[in-house]
């Protein structure tokens, strides 16, 4: 299926910043109304942390997915307009894919709907990251140690990328709908443009804004619709809630979030140059952005995510209401640590209890400033990761106990030095992973590390 | 001198992840004025990120001030990888408190 309409002008709607965090049904048929040539969503990140990616689980809620999934597969079908899905299942990896996968064909079925859907995959073998390593091909991003071939193959899942070309490939291909592993956010948005001949500078950018939704206007929204509309080196946006409006501080503060560098940002194939980009405000709620433009890099370049296995979690949450315990609870912190490292021999390397105090530092941690008040409470949680989780429960169990009964300073309070809101207290929480894997690699060809099959739904 | 406080002059003030190993800040200002006495003031650098965080200067990797958006942002690596053992925020998303105390010298008109 091709995009249809006028090669003038490309419009491309964004139903909502994550697919699974929703969208009024009232704001995807006021962008309908407007003849978008494509659907785009993001269906993912790496905000969530580590875990999902090295777990191989959706942060993104099954049910709340396929609730979006039926109305923009629905939407995209009746109008006969792409829908493009990037990073499925949250993190863009093959089990993840696969749950988005399941929810399409779910969805397909249930509505009675054909049509043919591209998969593009996004896992990479370790063998062919460590091939790229040994010919030079791989660069660090930003503040990460140097990759070597260890850290390669203790990784428990690597992702790469992809730009918009995997997807302009499956749309050339015939496909109606294209589910994609782990993709540069604005490439979703990007493709249909790029097919339709539009300038790559403005279709990213554009990209860049819808893929928040309607995060980009006034007052924001993570569950609501973006409609862009891109015509020459141009691109005008705005949101389809009529009690919502774009204003040039909205789009062009959207282009700080979550990014280092606003007037550069890399991306697979090049950069985001907005040195020279203007924002004006056209109507009430709709921005133009003129001059956004895309620098081609040196080569082509995708980024790389993986993460490796720390260990199991256990965790204790209490509080504690002691003055002098609280006046005390540094020194306390630090014997019960040595006395249970000492009692229980465990492995330092392998073995981490730490307590995060919140009252005076668990959310800054060490980058807290303030520490000269006192708080009249604290909120203690133990934190124990160990190899297993049979080894993580005695951990984090020692040291509670440890902690309850300890003698300190000025204590009084001999019943016991923690009040917990639960039973049982200890919590196992299961696996832990950390990135050890965000580099960059370079290819030859976009298309070469994104196999795509076609699936007759 | 006199002093205007952040508060008075910026609408929004955030921290969030660029990323696993960033830590990003923005300050955007409600209007054009804010934002030029903000820069005027000479205050907002790498410095003054530094110290609000108690972090090595080499620690902050740029001060870029946005005209278009009337913003001022600030990246610095994150102390520890979001998720990591010892993390205390994966989001980056509250780590902005340190910003607020900010104030603004502002030369007395003669």
């Amino acid at each position: 299926m091709l995009p249809n309409g006028s090669a003038d002008v490309t419009r491309v709607l964004s139903p909502t910043a994550i697919l699974g965090y929703g969208f009024p049904v009232d704001s995807l048929r006021e962008g309908l109304r407007r003849h978008p040539h494509v659907i785009g969503v993001d269906a993912g990140s790496t905000d969530p942390g580590p875990y999902y990616l090295g777990a191989g689980k959706a942060f993104t809620d099954r049910t709340a997915v396929k609730r979006d999934l039926r109305l923009l597969i629905e939407a995209a079908l009746s109008e006969e307009i792409p829908l493009i899905i990037g990073t499925a299942g949250g993190s863009g990896g093959e089990p993840h894919l696969r749950r988005d996968l399941d929810l399409v064909v779910e969805v397909a079925s249930e509505l009675g709907l054909h049509f043919r859907l591209g998969v593009v995959h996004a896992e990479l073998d370790k063998g062919r990251v460590v091939e790229a390593l040994r010919r030079g091909e791989i660069a660090g991003l930003g503040p990460v140690p140097e990759l070597s071939v260890a850290a390669i193959e203790s990784s428990v899942r690597i992702v790469a990328q992809m730009g918009p070309e995997p997807l302009v490939q499956a749309l050339e291909s015939g496909a109606d709908v294209v589910l994609a592993g782990r993709a540069y956010d604005p490439a979703v948005f990007a493709a249909v443009p790029l097919m339709r001949g539009c300038s790559r500078g403005p279709a990213v950018h554009l990209g860049k804004i819808l893929e928040c939704g309607a995060i980009a206007a006034t007052p924001g929204s993570g569950s609501d619709c973006l409609f862009g509309s891109l015509e020459g080196d141009s691109f005008e946006v705005e949101p389809l809630d009529p009690g919502r409006r774009c204003t040039v501080t909205s789009v062009a503060a959207h282009t700080l979030y979550e990014k280092s560098d606003p007037l550069s940002l890399p991306g697979p194939g090049g950069r985001l140059d907005l040195s020279r980009t203007s924002f004006e405000q056209v109507s009430d709620g709709k921005v133009r952005v003129t001059g956004s433009r895309f620098v081609p890099s040196d080569g082509y370049h995708v980024k790389l995510e993986g993460v490796e296995r720390v260990g199991c979690r256990t965790v204790s949450i209490a509080g504690c209401r002691d003055p002098f315990m609280i006046a005390a609870i540094d020194e306390i912190v630090e014997a019960v640590t040595r006395r249970v490292h000492h009692d229980l021999g465990l492995d330092g390397d392998k073995c981490s209890l730490r307590f995060n105090l919140y009252g005076r530092d668990g959310v800054m941690g060490q980058l807290e400033p303030s520490r000269s008040h006192v708080p009249l409470e604290l909120g203690i949680v133990i934190d124990a990761v160990a190899p297993t989780q049979q080894v993580a429960d005695t951990l984090c169990s020692y040291a509670r106990s440890t902690l309850l009964h300890c003698s300190y300073p000025g204590r009084v309070a001999t019943g016991g030095n923690l009040a917990f809101p639960y039973s049982p207290s200890d919590l196992p929480a299961g696996e832990v992973y950390r990135f050890s894997i965000y580099h960059l690699m370079a290819v030859k060809d976009p298309c070469e590390l994104f196999p795509i099959e076609y699936v007759e739904v | 001198m006199k002093r205007v406080p952040i508060l008075d002059l910026a609408h929004v003030i955030r921290s969030k992840n660029s990323g696993p190993y960033e830590l990003t800040f923005d300050i955007v200002f409600k209007d054009r004025a804010g934002y030029r006495l903000a820069v005027a003031s000479g205050i907002l650098t790498a410095e003054l990120f530094a110290r609000l965080y108690g972090i090595g200067i080499e620690q902050v990797l740029n001060v870029v001030f946005f005209a278009e958006a009337c913003a001022v942002k600030a990246t610095i690596v994150r102390p520890v990888v979001s998720g990591d053992i010892g993390d205390t925020d994966v989001y980056g998303a509250q780590q902005h408190a340190p910003l607020l105390g900010i104030a603004f010298p502002v030369a007395r008109t003669p």
